[in-house]
């Protein structure tokens, strides 16, 4: 039996009513804010309008220019190397005749479990000049000497991406394994029928059903990495050896909550992070729906 | 290629994946028995310092305020989200109307928006309220999670209509149909939604980082972060400190893999 639809929308409107609210006060209001800040100028609480004058700081600031440029090389080198490592383990894991596929899974699905700051202290220690990696690899004679993962500019990047790639690539496959498990075993019968070599089979019909998870994991990993701060902050404090693994959102929280806070500078960074996130998911989109193409 | 070959390199491979997943494990279990200069040397062996760390760390934090802050945290703020995400979820999927969709279509675009850019007047509303240093103020902002709005909606695409005609055939109320019929159906969905919640919250770290600054409303997430960036980090205290941190959640992988494997993958159906 129908009810009155004015009553049902009523209804409706009721049930979405506390997430709109709380949505309205601790997400919109604080875009909103952060939008109109960064437009002022000043320390502390103290505000003036200044236009775009945080821009032109923007411009001139050599360590914003070095977080956005570590962010970035963070984000070219670790995701591909993620969801690539990611869909390799899938595919592997995928293979029913396959022994101790669970346990397998489970291991490597194990790391999405900890939090970020306990594998993030995981690493700092095991990554220790005197280390445990450092004694591995002499071991098996990959290195003469030690590894400087903490002091060296170029290897706490590498560190960074590491633990970012440990924590993340188990999370990361779960997805695909689903998307492979949706794919007909039927369709693999027909094509091994009429003869089609296993790389084929792969391109053909792998792939393609793989595109949205493609597309899925690699925009909220990108996302992920724009954001990255409790790695970086626990690991490397203070941004690493000469910056090297000063982030985005670290140099954010530097400059409001750790140095003279200023707001504003602050809240126009964070803007950059915002136009970042939303150029690469809109290039991710189009490149999908292009790859979708025939 | 060869069979056999491709077999063994798949497993090869495999095997190192599952090692070095794996290792980091049972070096936070060797670390949390070791002295610290042992652990940035090293020693991959178990060691006799277990109990001394234990010592240390009840010398330098109260381990139960620290359990009971993080529990009370995580806990209240899963259940306020289950409730307000799932009535909105819901809503948004069976009382829908050209407003209703325009507003879900903002919420996912703002779903992208990284917490970075919400933080500093974050934390001016919650200063102007007085609430910093409370747990209300870690609690609040996480309540009405976009994502799981959006995971509850895409979960009600599977709520069968004949059970909703029937219920209102039989006169029940809306609410009525939503809190006796819709819940217990759907109580899969809250189960790897509260897991979700649950872990996120537990590990939450940025905000309670801003906005809780005494040892009193500390989390133990915060606890081991500041042990560890002490000027001298004891690292088998540290590593004690990981270890129980990491116990809730690793518990809660082992027993609820599967709702877990769900909820991830609830948001890409």
């Amino acid at each position: 039996m129908a009810q009155a639809p004015g009553k049902t929308t009523l209804t409706g409107w009721l049930f979405k009513g506390p997430a709109l609210t709380l949505l309205a006060f601790f997400m919109v209001y604080p875009i909103l804010s952060s939008l109109w800040m960064s437009l002022q100028v000043g320390k502390g609480m103290n505000f003036s309008f200044g236009g775009f004058a945080n821009m032109w700081r923007l411009t001139q600031d050599a360590v914003f220019q070095q977080a956005l440029l570590n962010t970035l090389t963070l984000l070219v080198v670790q995701v591909p190397i993620m969801i690539s490592l990611a869909l390799l383990m899938a595919v592997a894991l995928n293979d029913p005749s396959l022994k101790g596929r669970a346990l397998f899974r489970t291991a490597i699905f194990l790391p999405c479990v900890t939090s970020l700051v306990a594998y993030s202290v995981l690493f700092k220690s095991m990554f220790a000049f005197d280390g445990v990696v450092n004694r591995f690899l002499e071991a098996l004679h990959i290195v003469d000497q030690p590894i400087p993962w903490l002091s060296d500019a170029f290897w706490a990047k590498t560190l960074i991406i590491l633990a970012i790639t440990w924590r993340w690539t188990g999370y990361n496959m779960i997805f695909f394994l689903a998307a492979l498990q949706n794919i007909e075993p039927s369709i693999y019968e027909a094509a091994r029928i009429d003869g089609i070599p296993r790389w084929a089979q792969f391109q053909k019909i792998t792939l393609p059903a793989l595109i949205p998870v493609v597309l899925f994991t690699t925009v909220t990993s990108t996302i992920g990495t724009l954001q990255l701060f409790d790695e970086v902050n626990t690991i490397t404090p203070l941004g690493g050896p000469s910056n090297s693994t000063l982030t985005l959102s670290l140099y954010i929280y530097q400059l409001s909550f750790k140095f003279m806070p200023s707001f504003g500078y602050a809240a126009t960074v964070s803007y950059v992070i915002v136009l970042l996130v939303m150029i690469l998911s809109f290039i991710q989109f189009v490149v999908a729906r292009e790859r979708r193409r025939p | 290629m060869n069979r056999r070959l491709h077999r063994i390199m798949v497993y090869t491979l495999l095997s190192i994946a599952a090692f070095v997943s794996v290792f980091p494990f049972l070096w936070l279990i060797l670390g949390a028995t070791n002295i610290s200069p042992d652990i940035l040397s090293g020693k991959a062996t178990p060691g006799h310092a277990l109990f001394d760390n234990i010592v240390k760390l009840t010398q330098q934090v109260d381990l139960v305020q620290l359990f009971y802050n993080s529990t009370k945290i995580a806990v209240i703020a899963t259940a306020l989200t289950l409730v307000v995400a799932s009535l909105s979820g819901y809503a948004f999927e069976i009382f829908r109307s050209k407003l209703s969709d325009r507003i879900f279509a903002g919420l996912l675009a703002m779903l992208s928006i990284p917490f970075a850019a919400l933080m500093i007047p974050l934390f001016i509303i919650m200063a102007k309220l007085h609430l910093i240093n409370t747990h209300t103020a870690i609690i609040i902002p996480t309540v009405a999670s976009i994502f799981m709005i959006f995971y509850f909606r895409q979960a009600t695409k599977s709520f069968p209509t004949e059970l909703r005609d029937a219920a209102r055939v039989d006169g029940l109320k809306e609410w009525q149909i939503f809190f006796y019929i819709y819940v217990p159906v759907m109580r899969s969905t809250y189960a790897a939604a509260t897991i979700i919640i649950f872990m996120a919250n537990w590990n939450n770290y940025l905000w309670p980082l801003i906005v809780l600054q005494t040892n009193e409303t500390k989390t133990l997430t915060l606890a081991v972060a500041s042990l560890l960036s002490a000027y001298v980090p004891d690292y088998g205290v540290v590593m004690v400190a990981t270890t129980l941190a990491t116990l809730p959640t690793l518990f809660i992988f082992f027993v609820l893999q599967k709702q877990f494997v769900q909820g991830l993958l609830g948001s890409l159906k």
